[in-house]
């Protein structure tokens, strides 16, 4: 099932398959190493629209609801549901 | 020293070269690069530490500084790249290191963290690492001291590689790599690692952020309270009073250079909140009134730095911060002004956007008050209980909310989200704390000092000159009329451009009531910053941002000045 880092619920696994976004998003992601492919690991969310939080390897990166949102995931657990 | 943020750039750098820099545990500690020599032989090597980034295409200011010293070191002066490797993150780290390969330049890595991997069920073949990318690879644990001899030693070994790899199969050639040589096996959660997703999720999050808030307050008022009421005060009591008293008859208990030096004596006694002196006064404010608070805030800051919970505080309080234009990292730059504007402004570098950094210099320049200045205001208004504190530092809340509110709806364009690595929990190491608090109070004691007591030889100046009563008249319309204040208070005006405190203490001498106390702790808080924070400003916003940032502060401070008089 595709949805975005916000729709998410903790703990939930996931691998990336679309940003949407520019040139300028996608080299920021690309910086701390989220891009197409990637394994990512929910860990949690902010209230009201607030930051999301993922674990990339063995990071945790918090990422803004906007941009959060432009990251197309499939949920691994969404699907065996 | 090239390397990702929050490697451990700074602490291998400070064992290399012996120079002592701030590092903590949090991306963006390191603002700007610093300088240092390295002994191997009869040979002295210069070494750079500089800001991390995460790739050589810079997203902020801090990245700029790191790669703008890369060109010039490596391409004019034959530098070679120490690339740090935060090992417990490799695949991430060697994208930097993929990137400075190809730049086909001499390179070394430092696997840093090397003792974490072990807890963490990581095992890296440094072996192998070292024969794929074709450069020196060490292992080492900077805050221990680990491997960094081994480093020393290999230095002369790094190479340029030129790895090549086409640019879109970049994360595809690090994937290879990493299935060579890491294996990543099953580890359990740490307590660490729990207690980092329990600060984190909102329901546990906020209760345990407001608690450190408070508890971070309330340590700083005990322990500076403590040291200042119970050793520092009595001392000078005890002990320097009677010494001053012998120097002042010595000094024939009269004349100008008796009053420049030890002040005036009121009811034939030392009054180190009154006398003005050089020797009393100028020396009571610093080292009494102020250090213990200094002292004691360092001292809970780099518990906060090291240990990793900054970041996760801004992330916290990340929705506040979007309401005055500024994402979460922003309050990393008000906590560090609350000690010290100086180093305040400067972390404002590792805000993307010019707005971000204008929004945050100028909040921080009108609205967070330093240590020196709280001390002396907790010390003058806090007589009058915790309500009169609230109705100072609520003030001052205020007026940062509304101006940045203000500036967020006014300024063209939009101030970016968040976006930022959260380290992992670590115990602060307690030999890098100490060494941390030593470098800050010592810079304190240093920079600080000598202008307390420059400050209190002009305002003696002044006051002999009876330059202060002209400016009073001049200036009355606004002190007295608009502020309610008596026109002795320009002094402390004056004498804020160069050290707040001792313009608060200007303030003990002129028997305010306590609305006048309130009123005179906002604006001179406000009004301006002190000279050594606006030399900074000016360097780090430019000219003319710094003039509409002055005009903020000039305005905003009659309008909440005229306001308290009218409420109060």
């Amino acid at each position: 099932m595709v949805k975005d880092l916000t729709q998410m619920k903790a703990g939930e696994k996931g691998r990336v398959i679309d940003i949407q976004g520019g040139w300028g998003l996608l080299r920021k992601m690309d910086a701390l190493g989220i891009k197409r492919e990637t394994e990512i690991v929910k860990v949690s969310s902010q209230l009201m629209r607030g930051p999301v939080i993922i674990k990339v390897g063995n990071t945790q990166v918090a990422i803004g609801f906007g941009m959060a949102r432009r990251i197309l995931v499939v949920a691994e657990k969404g699907r065996e549901k | 020293m090239i390397g990702n943020p929050n490697v451990g750039k700074s602490v291998v750098f400070s064992r290399l070269t012996g120079v002592n820099v701030i590092s903590s545990n949090y991306p963006g500690t390191t603002v700007e690069y610093t300088k240092g020599y390295l002994r191997v032989g009869n040979e002295k090597l210069e070494v750079i530490d500089v800001p991390g980034t995460y790739s050589l295409e810079p997203s902020s200011r801090a990245e700029e500084i790191a790669l703008e010293i890369l060109e010039d070191s490596i391409t004019r002066q034959n530098g070679i790249v120490v690339n740090i490797v935060d090992a417990t993150n490799l695949e991430r780290n060697l994208n930097l290191t993929l990137q400075l390969l190809k730049r086909n330049i001499p390179v070394i890595v430092a696997l840093n963290f090397w003792d974490e991997t072990k807890h963490l069920g990581i095992s890296i073949e440094a072996g192998e690492l070292e024969s794929i990318l074709g450069v020196p690879v060490v292992t080492t644990c900077a805050v221990s001291g680990e491997g960094i001899k081994e480093l020393v030693d290999r230095l002369r070994e790094a190479r340029a590689m030129a790895y090549y790899y086409p640019e879109e199969q970049r994360w595809h050639e690090i994937g290879k790599i990493i299935d060579r040589v890491q294996k990543v096996s099953h580890h359990h959660h740490t307590f660490l690692e729990r207690l980092a997703d329990v600060s984190i999720r909102p329901s546990t999050g906020i209760p345990i952020a407001l608690g450190v808030v408070y508890a971070t307050f309330k340590l700083i008022k005990f322990i500076g309270e403590g040291v200042s009421g119970r050793v520092f005060q009595p001392v000078f009591e005890r002990f320097w009073a009677p010494l001053m008293m012998k120097f002042s008859y010595i000094l024939g208990s009269r004349g100008i250079i008796h009053d420049i030096l030890v002040g005036k004596i009121l009811e034939g006694k030392i009054d180190f909140g009154q006398s003005f002196g050089i020797l009393t006064t100028g020396l009571f404010v610093p080292l009494a009134a102020v250090l213990p608070y200094v002292f004691a805030f360092y001292l809970v800051l780099g518990f906060l730095e090291d240990s990793g919970y900054l970041p996760r505080l801004g992330v916290l309080s990340d929705k506040m911060m979007h309401q005055v234009g500024l994402h979460g990292l922003g309050i990393i730059s008000m906590m560090l002004g609350l000690g010290c504007n100086v180093p305040g402004a400067l972390a404002t570098r590792i805000m993307e956007t010019k707005r971000e950094r204008f929004i945050s210099a100028t909040l921080m320049a009108i609205a967070v008050p330093c240590m020196a200045q709280i001390a002396m205001i907790v010390g003058l208004v806090g007589r009058y209980g915790t309500k009169a504190l609230t109705l100072v530092f609520g003030t001052l809340f205020l007026v940062w909310l509304t101006i940045g509110v203000l500036l967020n709806r006014l300024l063209k364009g939009e101030s970016p989200e968040i976006f930022v690595e959260i380290p992992p929990y670590r115990i602060p190491y307690f030999g890098a704390l100490a060494k941390k608090l030593w470098m800050r109070v010592r810079g304190f004691l240093k920079e600080a000092v000598p202008f307390v007591l420059l400050g209190v030889f002009i305002v003696n100046v002044l006051y002999s000159l009876r330059i202060i009563d002209f400016l009073g008249k001049l200036t009355g319309p606004v002190v007295t009329s608009l502020f309610g204040l008596p026109s002795g208070a320009v002094a402390a005006l004056l004498v804020g451009f160069l050290r707040k405190d001792v313009a608060v203490g200007m303030l003990v001498p002129l028997g305010l009531s306590l609305k006048q106390l309130v009123i005179a702790s906002v604006v001179l808080a406000m009004y301006f910053p002190c000279a050594a924070t606006f030399a900074i400003l000016v360097k780090e916003l430019g000219i003319r941002d710094m003039i509409k940032s002055a005009t903020i502060m000039v305005i905003s401070t009659l309008l909440v000045g005229g306001a308290l008089n009218l409420i109060l």
